[in-house]
């Protein structure tokens, strides 16, 4: 990205604006608690209660254009359902975590491997990364459906395999590239004055690179790691298109149990508002650790 | 044409590697317009989606606290929900409230087709990346630059067609072909909603001639390579636009 040119707003005179009093006060909070704060304002709440209540009247007109007073309502039929779809988002999530943990230790292996001195290893980890890094997340979770076998039999004990556990190692491999670019990046944005001087030092290059390195790396690794968690959170919905049994293919299923019509906008809408629930937390949280890193560069 | 054709026949009847996309001339012109398809879709998609990130980052600049507030809601929602449930969202849910129209067989349709929802799903997942991406640019150009374009006499639309747009699309070139490059690879995503794109055609193929293996492998590479092609390309673009002394 672009560095922002700030040609004007800096000054060299003695001046406080109004705002830097208070950010000075905010800042000395945040360091305190050593996080950022989320700032809710009065409006957020009631931004949200005007959704709610817009959305229920919306749906309530539609169940009321249906005609027929016996029918459920839209609310109590998400409340019924909210057991069923709540499990599958936590499956979604246990996908998400077990795919971060793998494709995170796996990366992290293939970054440090894209930087050493021999060039076949440096060849082939840079080859993995970019054939992993540009094939669609929906193909390589297809590839890994279909052609890994569903039980192993290993000293004839048999493994099984199921489907979430090959959409696991599916959606694990492109974070696993991802993640290798960010170290790579990471470790290459360190200013090579500090290999330099950690040599003078009389340190080897793995003492360097685990004692030096990487520790600086890990604060400017966080907001671009934590980006990729959401993305892949976002991306275990494809495991639906694949027959996992998740939130989408869940609700896809009530929706079919219940064959109304009307069911289609609150439903598809109430996962977007799972994901968006648990996603938009996490950009916040990057922007602001984006935000706190840059200035102290 | 004919031997290679033969070639790939002997190779399946040898080794038993079934690439029915090159001897079968049904299956090759199948896979040839889900190629073609995709490359559409993206395409469409890019125009739409860099029509929705001007716009976006033009109300952005807007005084109104409200314009601004609605375009960051945008912005927050399609960025922060799966494209699949976007998708979804549109095709099914939105798709099931649009009025049905007769079509010349005289039988009752959506108005709006499976490509229609995917091409606007896609466009506004894309184009909710270009808003910020595009703002970003426009910020980046120096306050001191426009007053000099002012001070030439050129008005507000003048300053931002010949100064100011030039110089952020330079500085955004990099986030927006990272960001055409995703959109390529969300394209598949339309394989959920019957899009006869690479992956749904590729599906349709294997369903009917039983190589599943050898049509997994040859889309992996094909889309391996049709978007390492485009990286490359891009790259090679973005050191020919780069401007001296200018950004990172």
């Amino acid at each position: 990205m672009a560095k922002r040119h700030d040609v004007y707003g800096t000054t060299d005179l003695p001046v406080l604006l109004p705002a830097a009093e208070r950010l000075n006060r905010q800042a000395a909070a945040e360091r305190v608690l050593g996080a950022p704060k989320l700032r809710l304002r009065a409006w957020h709440g009631l931004a949200l209660a005007a959704v709610i209540v817009l959305w229920t009247s919306f749906v309530w007109a539609q169940a009321d254009g249906a005609g027929n007073e016996q029918q459920e309502s839209v609310i109590s039929a998400i409340w019924r359902w909210l057991p069923v779809l709540l499990g599958g988002f936590v499956f979604n999530i246990a996908i998400s975590f077990l795919s971060m943990g793998i494709g995170t230790v796996a990366g992290t292996l293939l970054g440090i491997m894209q930087i050493s001195q021999v060039w076949p290893v440096r060849g082939s980890s840079w080859l993995v990364t970019q054939f992993f890094r540009n094939a669609p997340w929906l193909v390589l979770l297809f590839f890994c459906m279909f052609l890994l076998p569903f039980e192993f039999t290993v000293f004839g004990v048999t493994i099984p395999f199921p489907d979430w556990i090959k959409a696991v190692i599916g959606l694990a491999l492109p974070v696993m590239a991802n993640v290798s670019e960010i170290v790579r990046g990471a470790i290459q944005s360190i200013p090579s004055g500090q290999w330099e001087a950690a040599h003078s030092l009389a340190f080897s290059r793995w003492q360097i690179l685990s004692q030096i390195i990487l520790p600086q790396c890990v604060k400017r690794m966080l907001p671009p790691w934590m980006n990729l968690y959401a993305i892949l959170t976002m991306a275990t919905v494809l495991a639906s298109v694949v027959g996992v049994g998740e939130v989408m293919t869940l609700t896809q299923r009530v929706l079919a149990a219940e064959n109304r019509p009307e069911f289609l906008v609150p439903f598809y809408g109430f996962v977007m508002l799972l994901f968006f629930a648990y996603c938009y937390p996490i950009a916040r949280t990057t922007q602001k650790l984006e935000l706190r890193y840059a200035v102290k560069q | 044409m004919q031997e290679i054709y033969e070639w790939f026949r002997w190779l399946n009847e040898a080794t038993g590697i079934n690439l029915t996309i090159v001897y079968d001339s049904y299956d090759r012109e199948r896979m040839i317009d889900g190629f073609v398809n995709t490359i559409y879709l993206s395409l469409v998609c890019l125009g739409f989606s860099v029509i929705i990130g001007i716009v976006g980052a033009w109300l952005q600049g807007s005084p109104l606290k409200w314009t601004r507030r609605l375009v960051n809601g945008y912005i927050q929602l399609f960025r922060n929900t799966p494209p699949l449930v976007q998708m979804y969202f549109f095709f099914f849910a939105l798709g099931s409230l649009m009025p049905r129209v007769e079509n010349e067989w005289g039988i009752m349709e959506p108005i709006l087709s499976n490509w229609h929802w995917a091409i606007l799903s896609l466009s506004f997942f894309a184009g909710s990346f270009n808003v910020e991406i595009f703002r970003s640019g426009i910020e980046a150009v120096p306050k001191a630059t426009v007053e000099a374009a002012e001070a030439l006499g050129y008005n507000r639309l003048q300053t931002y067609v010949y100064v100011v747009l030039p110089l952020a699309l330079r500085v955004c070139l990099p986030a927006l072909n990272n960001n055409l490059v995703n959109l390529v690879k969300t394209t598949t995503l339309a394989y959920a909603i019957a899009v006869p794109e690479m992956l749904y055609v590729a599906n349709q193929i294997w369903s009917d001639s039983l190589n599943v293996p050898e049509m997994m492998t040859f889309l992996l590479f094909a889309y391996v390579l049709l978007v390492g092609l485009l990286v490359m390309v891009m790259n090679k673009w973005e050191r020919s636009m780069r401007l001296p002394g200018f950004g990172a």
